[in-house]
């Protein structure tokens, strides 16, 4: 597997007439984890989606090696069928979700359960298992740990442990404390309208 | 990824509203009658006109469910990301779209001429033309899905705005045909479907990222 990498150069960011941020400029390879901060309307789910290549950025350039996973308020899962079923499309389409992980996570109970009856913690932790099925390089995840109890946090914090102690890389966008060994902090406001610039 | 696509337009699929423009196909079909009187010359001159644009609405019923769902719910940002290309996504919808009512169309012509008094030779002119014909308003309806994808609201409005001009060179040909009771009309809209269908992945592709930017 070739080293995955995620880098961005002068990146800015508007959104209608707001300029959201600018001069932002980051590099991560993997092993390595980054926490994304700052409060509503930062920016944060904007610099994700420029990342992950789905927004173009207003100015800058941004580098993306290996597969990306991205987790974010969407589920990508269709609503109307049982979970397994859902999440065995994407499965056709990655590979299987090892019953492990699904295990791991507390949904091998629900497997028979339509998507739309999930609570908002057991749907994020569906997205979850579609985002470790996929087997991606680079992680993207906007706001993980939205809805999730206190044992699910302490799970996606190992998960992403894991996750770059495997070689991976992650970039975190959360309003929440993260406590994951080694993971650097970017605190998006310092870039509103170019003061770190 | 045909498989899911087609588990949720097929007719019957998804709690029967699926069957709607299959219903209102029929549903056209039998009211025609009453609308213009029983004559059945009237009837028999008209009937050919009346199913194409029976069918050209019952093509764009199904529309603000055709990619506007998946669009929200996050499939195409993930599509994006494992490198398949939205033209590709959009193929594959065009394919399932057409066969979730094309082939039923043409089954419900069947009874649809009977109601309206169409003579055999003339139904043979409608089923050919149909079946040249309905791909094309699957491509029609798929750009114009596409296309108001990215709107709030006023999206149903501008899809009925937009179906008029697409639509005018496949129901001249189309219902031209029965007229003239050529092939060369079919064969006309068999053309006109091919380029629709062959613009619609590219149409409907470059639609569908313009709208993730907004």
């Amino acid at each position: 597997m070739e080293p995955c990498r995620l880098a961005a150069r002068d990146l800015a960011c508007r959104r209608g007439e707001r300029l959201l941020f600018r001069g932002l400029s980051l590099e991560l390879v993997g092993g390595q984890a980054l926490h994304v901060t700052g409060s509503n309307g930062t920016g944060k789910s904007s610099l994700i989606r420029i990342l992950a290549g789905l927004l173009r950025p207003y100015s800058g350039e941004v580098e993306r090696r290996g597969s990306t996973g991205l987790l974010d308020q969407t589920m990508a899962l269709d609503e109307h069928l049982p979970l397994g079923r859902a999440l065995a499309f994407w499965a056709g389409l990655d590979g299987a979700t090892p019953v492990t992980v699904l295990a791991r996570l507390g949904l091998a109970e629900l497997l028979d359960v339509p998507v739309r009856y999930l609570s908002t913690g057991q749907r994020k932790r569906a997205a979850l298992a579609r985002l470790l099925g996929q087997d991606a390089q680079v992680w993207l995840l906007d706001e993980p740990l939205n809805g999730l109890d206190r044992d699910a946090v302490a799970l996606v914090e190992a998960l992403i442990a894991e996750h770059i102690a495997g070689g991976g890389l992650a970039l975190v966008a959360s309003h929440q404390p993260i406590a994951v060994p080694g993971m650097g902090v970017l605190d998006l406001p310092d870039y509103a309208r170019g003061l770190a610039a | 990824m045909l498989m899911r696509d087609l588990a949720q337009l097929l007719p019957g699929a998804r709690k029967g509203n699926t069957l709607l423009p299959l219903l209102f196909f029929l549903a056209v079909a039998m009211l025609y009658p009453f609308a213009v009187g029983p004559n059945p010359n009237v009837l028999a001159a008209t009937g050919g006109g009346v199913i194409w644009v029976a069918a050209l609405l019952a093509a764009i019923l199904p529309l603000d469910r055709l990619l506007a769902p998946d669009l929200e719910s996050g499939f195409f940002d993930q599509w994006a990301l494992r490198g398949i290309a939205e033209e590709v996504v959009v193929a594959v919808r065009l394919l399932a779209h057409w066969i979730s009512f094309g082939p039923f169309l043409m089954l419900a012509a069947l009874p649809a001429s009977a109601l309206l008094g169409i003579d055999g030779e003339t139904l043979r002119t409608v089923e050919l033309g149909l079946l040249a014909g309905t791909p094309g308003l699957a491509a029609i309806g798929i750009i114009i899905a596409a296309v108001t994808v990215g709107l709030r609201s006023g999206g149903a409005a501008l899809s009925g705005l937009l179906v008029i001009p697409l639509a005018v060179p496949l129901l001249i040909f189309g219902a031209g045909s029965l007229s003239t009771g050529g092939e060369g009309g079919i064969a006309l809209t068999a053309a006109i479907s091919l380029l629709l269908v062959a613009i619609a992945p590219f149409a409907g592709g470059a639609a569908i990222r313009a709208a993730r930017e907004g």
